[in-house]
């Protein structure tokens, strides 16, 4: 019956993760840290970090593609859901319930206040980590242009950021190629 | 429109979320912001903008936050009662999970072939700034006059734009500024 509790545990350190976390993604690392490799001692530090660089290369959310990794190391496909159901419960069970309320109060006059406020502070709120998310990115005077043209093509010519996700994965490894063909020449 | 037609399409457009959402948190606003508000106008820039809010003063991922929204609020505003939104909440963050379980129960299958591999870091070397555009692209698209109506807001904007470079907590921010809007409006 040991399998049962390895189950539910794994459910219930992710649901912990996924309820004090704020902010989502880079905010949640540190606890899922503490959580999996101090406390539990699930995964040894030097493989967490690696896990994370894979993590955050792959599309989705950080959250949930760690606790996926984590959930299958410990328990195969069927820990990874528990672990996945876990992150994913306390924001589902918070939103919803605001999305009840909320979408009855806002036309709220004090309400519109109150967001009339809020809005240009998330637009701060997302300018605000750009410089040092773009030095950690890679982001140099050489290549400024990238970041550059993808915003500009998002906000101005309305391109879909699916079809720079594309360009983007494409071009690197089409540089990449001609850069090996390249050497062995 | 049909519940028989409205969830797949919900399903569709928060699978491609999933899928195509590379960095996570901001990264995937202007996808979402695409698909829900562009695509399928399914919401408005502004309530879409009151979302992120949202979602920056709850705990979990963004795009966990605005699957089990944009479910619910899709739903119900096309008429059909609370019981058919929380359905709709369910098949979004459902769909915005599946592409991450997927791919990481290959990754962690594959884990060790993948670590250092030439040819994921060759696919990352341009995705990783185009990312940054990415993140600066959601900022400018939700500059629009609904969410800054006067001189007000741009001063709200670069007081916690100042607040949050210095390191200030987010949720305080978002705080403050909802008493900024109340008290200037």
């Amino acid at each position: 019956m040991g399998t049962i509790k390895q189950y539910w545990e794994l459910f219930l350190v992710f649901f912990k993760i996924g309820a004090f976390t704020f902010g989502g993604g880079y905010a949640m690392i540190p606890l899922i840290r503490n959580e999996v490799v101090n406390k539990k001692r699930w995964i040894q530090d030097d493989e967490f970090i690696d896990m994370l660089a894979i993590a955050q290369s792959m599309p989705g959310p950080i959250a949930l593609n760690t606790a996926l990794f984590v959930g299958n190391k410990r328990r195969g496909f069927k820990g990874s859901l528990f672990s996945a159901a876990g992150v994913i419960l306390p924001s589902f069970i918070v939103i919803l319930l605001i999305a009840m309320v909320f979408t009855q109060f806002k036309d709220n006059e004090v309400v519109e206040r109150i967001f009339k406020g809020i809005r240009p502070a998330v637009v701060a709120l997302i300018v605000a980590p750009l410089l040092s998310l773009g030095k950690s990115a890679g982001v140099r005077w050489k290549n400024l242009w990238i970041p550059v043209a993808v915003a500009l093509a998002v906000w101005q010519l309305n391109v879909s950021p699916m079809y720079i996700v594309l360009a983007a994965i494409l071009l690197g490894i089409s540089h990449f190629i001609y850069l090996r063909t390249k050497i062995n020449k | 429109m049909e519940l028989l037609d409205l969830y797949p399409a919900l399903f569709v457009a928060f699978f491609k979320i999933g899928l195509f959402g590379f960095g996570g948190g901001y990264a995937m606003l202007p996808l979402i912001q695409h698909e829900i508000v562009d695509t399928h106008q399914w919401m408005s820039v502004s309530d879409f903008t009151d979302i992120v809010a949202i979602s920056q003063t709850t705990p979990g991922p963004i795009a966990f936050n605005s699957a089990t929204y944009i479910g619910y609020s899709a739903v119900t505003e096309m008429g059909f009662a609370s019981g058919y939104g929380v359905i709709g909440s369910a098949i979004c963050t459902f769909a915005v999970s599946l592409p991450s379980l997927i791919l990481m129960t290959l990754v962690t299958a594959f884990f060790f072939r993948l670590k250092n591999n030439p040819w994921l870091q060759s696919a990352l070397s341009i995705l990783k700034p185009a990312i940054i555009g990415l993140i600066a692209s959601a900022a400018l698209i939700l500059i629009t006059p609904y969410n800054f109506i006067d001189y007000k807001s741009w001063i709200i904007f670069g007081v916690v734009l100042a607040a949050s470079i210095k390191k200030v907590d987010p949720i305080l921010l978002i705080f403050l500024s909802g008493v900024m809007g109340l008290v200037l409006y």
